[in-house]
């Protein structure tokens, strides 16, 4: 007969959170990599996203506005893709970001090899350690995206406010701008995981019997 | 006096060695080790650094696995356990007491102490009231909402005993439970292991040089160069150490 180990979602939920607060400077700082690169992504997006509203939209006035601020619009145009140098750019600091995070939590689990060692002694299955980083992802992604997409959106429309004129503001493309932060916000909390994989499987691999070991 | 016991052996390691490989040189920690030790004992493994005791120590903990030779916990041969059955060794059978304490710093010592019975699949409530009484039986009632950092070395090593025993483990494990301890923490450790001992029939094994341990030891099974030196009783132990006690 096989007895289990378990450990309660709510339980590892209870412990991912009271280990960010634990860390709460450091967790800042690792959330703020997201959100500078999740409103850059949604920036962008929404720029877009705009600009193809005033292309659709037909309006001779928004097509000469639009020329004016350096979009490159072709005869037959209906979609306004970002130029290649601008994908490099999201792409780089979506990249930067993913560094960033696997460098945090590498820190976080090398501080925390004894308090993992412990918990394996205690009788802690590895997937209940991957469980744990994955939730503190999680949660650090979700805040961190929101508030990236958030902060991105914000300033792509009072940006394009700006740039066009109130004028724009009733033919703003609002389902495509959700969409868009929709989607901005998917990438950061998968950045986020992504970033978290090596060091939790690293994390769960590590004997108990590190827990023995006394210099810190 | 001690009540009663049924010789049965709670764990037998046989003819146990260890190589660690470091490559160019493969080092011979352990070399044939054989021992029982009873149930509800309280055993001493004493030796100088670098005797091995410490991977004798973490073997009969199913912490190590031997090269050679096996090591039997209540009759299991525990190289045979997958790593869920070992989780349930460690969660269930064993209780183990860290010369550094090891609580998990950023929780309560009531949590600490509830975790191994969340892992064990107690419900919170029955969880949090054994923890109390556990907490109250090592003398730390009205302490339970404090972090570690809050508490005094002594104080931390008292949730760390009442968290090995959280789940009515069969053996206590306890590496070098007084190091970081002053000489009167200490002896109130260690009386505090003998008295769980007595009263809940635990076996405790502690890996150890501290002489204070030799007064509440039931057996004392010294280690030298990886093997095992001699294995005392109480009684002879008496004859030999009764100028040291306090």
């Amino acid at each position: 007969m096989r007895q289990l180990v378990v450990l309660p979602w709510k339980q590892s939920l209870i412990i991912s959170y009271k280990s960010i607060r634990a860390r709460f400077f450091r967790s800042l700082i690792t959330t703020m990599t997201l959100i500078l690169a999740v409103s850059f992504l949604a920036f962008s997006q929404i720029t877009i996203d705009i600009a193809d509203a005033m292309l659709t939209s037909g309006n001779p006035v928004f097509h000469r506005i639009l020329l004016q601020s350096g979009f490159d619009i072709q005869p037959g145009n209906i979609s306004l893709a970002a130029s290649p140098k601008q994908r490099w750019i999201v792409i780089l600091s979506l990249l930067v970001c993913v560094v960033g995070i696997i460098n945090a939590q590498l820190m976080s689990v090398t501080e925390r090899f004894r308090e993992i060692g412990t918990m394996k002694c205690l009788g802690a299955l590895d997937k209940f350690i991957v469980r744990i980083f994955v939730l503190e992802a999680s949660m650090l992604g979700l805040a961190g995206s929101v508030t990236g997409a958030f902060v991105g959106g914000i300033a792509a429309c009072s940006g394009a406010v700006f740039r066009f004129g109130t004028d724009i503001l009733p033919i703003f493309p609002w389902h495509d701008i959700l969409l868009s932060s929709a989607l901005a916000i998917i990438t950061g909390i998968g950045l986020s995981l992504l970033g978290v994989l090596y060091p939790a499987i690293m994390a769960a691999r590590m004997q108990p019997v590190e827990a023995m070991r006394v210099e810190q | 006096m001690k009540k009663e016991m049924t010789k049965k052996q709670i764990v037998r390691v046989t003819d146990v060695t260890k190589n660690f490989d470091l490559g160019k040189i493969v080092v011979n920690v352990l070399k044939g080790i054989n021992l029982e030790i009873e149930t509800g004992k309280y055993v001493s493994i004493m030796g100088p650094s670098g005797s091995g005791k410490s991977t004798l120590f973490n073997m009969i903990g199913g912490l190590d696995k031997p090269t050679e030779g096996k090591v039997f916990i209540d009759e299991v041969d525990i190289a045979q356990l997958d790593a869920y059955e070992l989780a349930w060794l460690r969660c269930r059978k064993i209780g183990y007491i860290f010369q550094t304490f090891n609580l998990i710093p950023v929780m309560t010592a009531l949590e600490n102490v509830t975790l191994p019975m969340t892992f064990a699949g107690v419900p919170g409530d029955a969880a949090i009231s054994r923890g109390m009484t556990l907490l109250a039986q090592v003398g730390l009632e009205g302490r339970h909402g404090h972090k570690p950092a809050e508490l005094s070395g002594g104080q931390q090593q008292r949730v760390a005993v009442a968290r090995a025993l959280a789940n009515s483990p069969s053996i206590i494990l306890a590496d070098e439970p007084t190091g970081n301890l002053d000489l009167k923490t200490g002896e109130e450790i260690i009386s505090l292991l003998k008295q769980m001992s007595e009263d809940q029939g635990v076996t405790v094994i502690s890996a150890t040089h501290d002489y204070k341990m030799l007064n509440v030891s039931d057996q004392v099974i010294w280690i030298r160069d990886g093997r095992v030196d001699k294995i005392q009783d109480r009684d002879e132990l008496e004859i030999h150490t009764g100028g040291m006690s306090s």
